[in-house]
């Protein structure tokens, strides 16, 4: 099969997924507004939790992955591993970004401000920050063979830096709620909140499959495209 | 000594040498460095914040940006005349080589930041007193860090046409850990804290100092080989 037609039939499928992900992204709405007991202190303002811890959660798998197919990408020089790359650090980005915004909304009710300087928040706001510089030094590099193998230095380098932002959290005096899922000790979550938050978790996951294989065919139809020119 | 070490130090006098030779580039970042304090004792409103309150990060922020101008230059010489080519062609490990590279930044960073301090006590009238020997320390501990890591995507801007743009967005992220552990642990020396209270900060330092230069060794390869 020619890369044009794999890089459509991927658009397609990825579509489908997506959608089906959109679908239960709504499920999840109905769950959480109309299912899941209202938090005792926070009221009906806890139920953004559901959105954005998902959302959070996929950010970092999706950035994790950019490391980690980064890392690959060094040590197997395919080139699958850098389209992959690319896409996931775009999701990621935008999952990032539904993060952010979601994270405001609910910490102005709560903790009365729209954004506090605690340790998590910035971290995660220059990890954020680390993959966007991620796509503009992907969008600066013309020649594919340097691309990849930059991106994926910056990304085992970004992965590593993680674990150095979860120190932080503990070492920083944070105004954040301290996790609930996963710590050492069983979730302090009551099992329907801990239900609803995991169908929204898969639901996340579900949507990050679908756009990154959109963006996958998006990508193997660009470096086609690109070889057609060369060739040309 | 080990073979890579000594090819590593041969790399960095070559670098230190070429710079004492001109010192412009060392003469200008030590006088931005002096700027960005000046800049900052106005930046404040001296009635309602004392100096000191201040000091840590104004150390810090300043010690940041006097880097990230030095790591700017740092393979913007190499490229002049093709030299990183010649550099990799003489027969040297690549790790040897990005040591060679961040020794020398060291050094520059380094110097600045010892220029910088003195200026730093005079400005902002803080007395270091027997901090000194700490906030050395965790200076050189901090900064060895996110010079490895600025060493690298130093290597990498060049190579695009925004290079003076792109290493800030790319560096700024990872001086973070680094930065947040120099100022809180520079506070609490100027406070007269006990030693238990930066021990934490003091071991993530050391710890990013330890997996950054490693990590950042290994990969330079990747960086400079096509």
């Amino acid at each position: 099969m020619s890369e044009a037609a794999s890089a459509r039939r991927l658009v397609r499928r990825g579509s489908a997924v997506t959608l089906l992900a959109l679908l239960a992204l709504a499920g999840v709405y109905l769950l959480a507004l109309g299912f899941t007991p209202i938090e005792a202190r926070q009221g009906p303002a806890q139920k953004i939790f559901y959105l954005h811890v998902p959302a959070a959660w996929s950010a970092l798998l999706a950035f994790s992955l950019v490391g980690l197919s980064g890392g690959l990408y060094l040590w197997l020089n395919d080139r699958r591993l850098d389209r992959f790359a690319a896409s996931s650090a775009e999701v990621g980005v935008a999952f990032g970004v539904v993060m952010l915004t979601t994270g405001p909304i609910w910490a102005k009710p709560i903790w009365g401000t729209w954004w506090t300087w605690d340790a998590r928040l910035t971290l995660t706001l220059f990890l954020f920050f680390l993959f966007v510089g991620y796509l503009a030094l992907r969008a600066a590099l013309h020649d594919p063979s340097e691309r990849a193998r930059f991106s994926a230095v910056v990304g085992v380098l970004g992965l590593l830096l993680v674990p150095f932002i979860h120190l932080s959290v503990y070492l920083f005096r944070t105004l954040h709620p301290q996790p609930v899922v996963l710590k050492p000790s069983a979730p302090s979550l009551p099992p329907e909140m801990l239900r609803t938050l995991l169908i929204s978790t898969l639901a996340f996951v579900l949507l990050y499959i679908g756009l990154v294989t959109i963006r996958y065919g998006v990508a193997l139809a660009e470096e086609e495209r690109e070889g057609r020119l060369d060739a040309a | 000594m080990p073979e890579a070490l000594r090819l590593a130090l041969a790399i960095a006098a070559k670098d230190v040498r070429a710079e004492l030779r001109s010192r412009t580039a060392l003469l200008s970042a030590v006088v931005f460095a002096a700027l960005v304090l000046v800049v900052f004792n106005f930046a404040r409103d001296p009635t309602a914040i004392a100096a000191v309150d201040l000091a840590p990060s104004v150390l810090w922020v300043t010690f940041a940006l006097a880097a990230m101008v030095a790591l700017n230059r740092a393979f913007t010489v190499e490229r002049e005349n093709g030299a990183l080519d010649a550099l990799l062609l003489a027969p040297v490990p690549r790790g040897a080589v990005f040591l060679g590279k961040l020794l020398a930044n060291l050094a520059f960073v380094g110097t600045v930041e010892a220029v910088t301090l003195p200026l730093f006590v005079l400005f902002f009238n803080v007395d270091l007193g027997h901090a000194l020997p700490g906030i050395l320390g965790v200076t050189a501990l901090a900064t060895i860090g996110f010079v490895a890591v600025g060493t690298i995507f130093s290597a990498m801007a060049v190579r695009t046409r925004f290079a003076e743009l792109l290493l800030p967005v790319l560096l700024l992220p990872f001086m973070v850990p680094p930065l947040i552990g120099a100022v809180q642990v520079t506070s609490r020396l100027l406070a007269d804290r006990p030693l238990s209270e930066m021990l934490g900060w003091l071991r993530l330092l050391a710890l990013y100092d330890v997996v950054f230069v490693t990590l950042c060794t290994m990969v330079f390869a990747s960086v400079v080989d096509e």
